[in-house]
């Protein structure tokens, strides 16, 4: 268990993306199920780099716009996301509101901060905290989609206040740079492949005491 | 050494031999901490009635008004599809598509595709469309959200409330059951269908 596990591009092997089927690197479609094969994902830096840039860029529109337009009698109110988080706030639904700021503001932005910060400590292939830095890969995966909520609470919103003069709620102009910040953040961190992390050459120190904690699979 | 006997880490790369896991238990990577492969707890039996059970759900959530609005005496309710088709005549088409399409067509598809795969190879053999059928599946997992609408009616009702008496409906318990009912299903390791597939096969 102490000696060093080996990588796939070590021993000239590729696992499908698709099935997990394990081939020999020369073979380009997957066998089982017909899967294109490649070492690492295609496109590389570039598309991963080019749709975060935009999705930093659409980031500032969907913060500083009007997310939601309320009007009731003659008043008409422009609400910025943030804005409405702290209506949330003031109403006393605070677990509401710490639910709403993470999913729209603080999950976007950590998507982009993170996946810029893995790009370079990639292409300057760093080998620091390799593990930790895969953790992190994994945690942004899982959460992306759930900045999709302000777009649903919009469009529920728009449709039930719908009392003409009375009270109507229509959607501002933030909502389609805020869709396609979480649409591209979330291309960009699958477009990213994290087994980049680790094609840093590195000693490993790690693998000079055995990790007691995960000893379901055994290095071949 | 026969192929079929190896795993490699999606995220890191590291190549090991398949064990035989018992039930429940779950594989991880030592160099990275990903999770391998999963012997599931359940087996097809119990994929197929989620996936009844989700289709049944699914229904329901889409049939019966989310919630209901009352203002001064008028009344507002609103099932899923009517606040797409009201999000698009507003003329935000983005909400309309991402709704459309995260929260209706997408786990629909799955529901169907999930049948699709699943009774066949219950009943022994490999649909005809198999691998196409898992691939699409793989490829809708992340764009289905059917849990993400769930928490944003959660926050249109308390929104509301400030303003207006809101009540919660059948919809919205149609979809508090479908996002549990979903999550599970697709927690499910894909490789026991590729698995089975293979062995019914050979």
């Amino acid at each position: 268990m102490s000696a060093r596990i080996p990588r796939a591009i070590e021993l000239g092997v590729l696992g499908c993306p698709a099935c997990s089927r394990v081939v020999p690197a020369s073979v380009q479609v997957c066998p089982r199920c017909a899967m294109p094969l490649h070492a690492r994902k295609p496109g590389g830096y570039h598309t991963s780099w080019a749709l975060l840039i935009a999705a930093a860029i659409l980031y500032i529109p969907a913060n500083l716009l009007p997310i939601m337009l309320t009007s009731q009698l003659l008043d008409v109110q422009r609400s910025t996301i943030l804005s409405g988080v702290f209506l949330l706030w003031q109403e006393g639904s605070w677990d509401l509101a710490l639910i709403v700021f993470t999913a729209s503001i603080v999950i976007p932005l950590a998507k982009i901060v993170v996946l810029a910060a893995l790009l370079l400590t990639c292409q300057s292939r760093s080998a620091w905290r390799q593990r930790e830095r895969t953790q992190v890969y994994r945690i942004i995966e899982f959460i992306g989609h759930w900045s999709m909520l302000d777009v649903f609470v919009v469009a529920l919103l728009l449709t039930l206040v719908h009392f003409g003069k009375l009270a109507q709620v229509e959607a501002g102009s933030a909502i389609i740079p805020f869709t396609g910040v979480v649409v591209l953040t979330m291309l960009a961190s699958m477009s990213f492949d994290p087994r980049l992390i680790w094609d840093a050459p590195a000693p490993e120190p790690a693998s000079a005491s055995p990790d007691h904690d995960r000893p379901a699979a055994t290095a071949v | 050494m026969p192929s079929a006997l190896l795993v490699i880490c999606e995220h890191c790369d590291s190549v090991y031999r398949r064990q035989v896991l018992k039930p429940g238990e779950v594989a991880r990577c030592q160099r990275c901490g990903s999770v391998l492969y999963r012997r599931e707890r359940h087996d097809l039996d119990a994929m197929l009635a989620l996936t009844l059970a989700s289709l049944i759900v699914f229904l329901i959530a889409n049939a019966y008004p989310i919630m209901r609005l009352d203002l001064a005496g008028i009344e507002n309710d609103t099932t899923l599809w009517h606040a797409i088709l009201t999000s698009y005549d507003s003329g935000v088409d983005a909400i309309a598509i991402a709704a459309a399409v995260c929260v209706f067509i997408f786990p629909l598809m799955q529901i169907g595709l999930f049948l699709y795969v699943l009774l066949p190879l219950r009943m022994g053999h490999v649909p005809r469309a198999f691998i196409g059928a898992m691939h699409a599946l793989r490829q809708m997992q992340p764009w289905s959200m059917v849990e993400v609408f769930m928490l944003g009616t959660l926050v249109s009702v308390v929104k509301l409330s400030v303003v207006a008496e809101v009540t919660p409906e059948t919809g919205f318990w149609g979809f508090v059951a479908l996002a549990c009912l979903l999550t599970a299903l697709i927690n499910f390791d894909l490789h026991l269908l590729w698995d089975r597939a293979e062995a019914l096969q050979s």
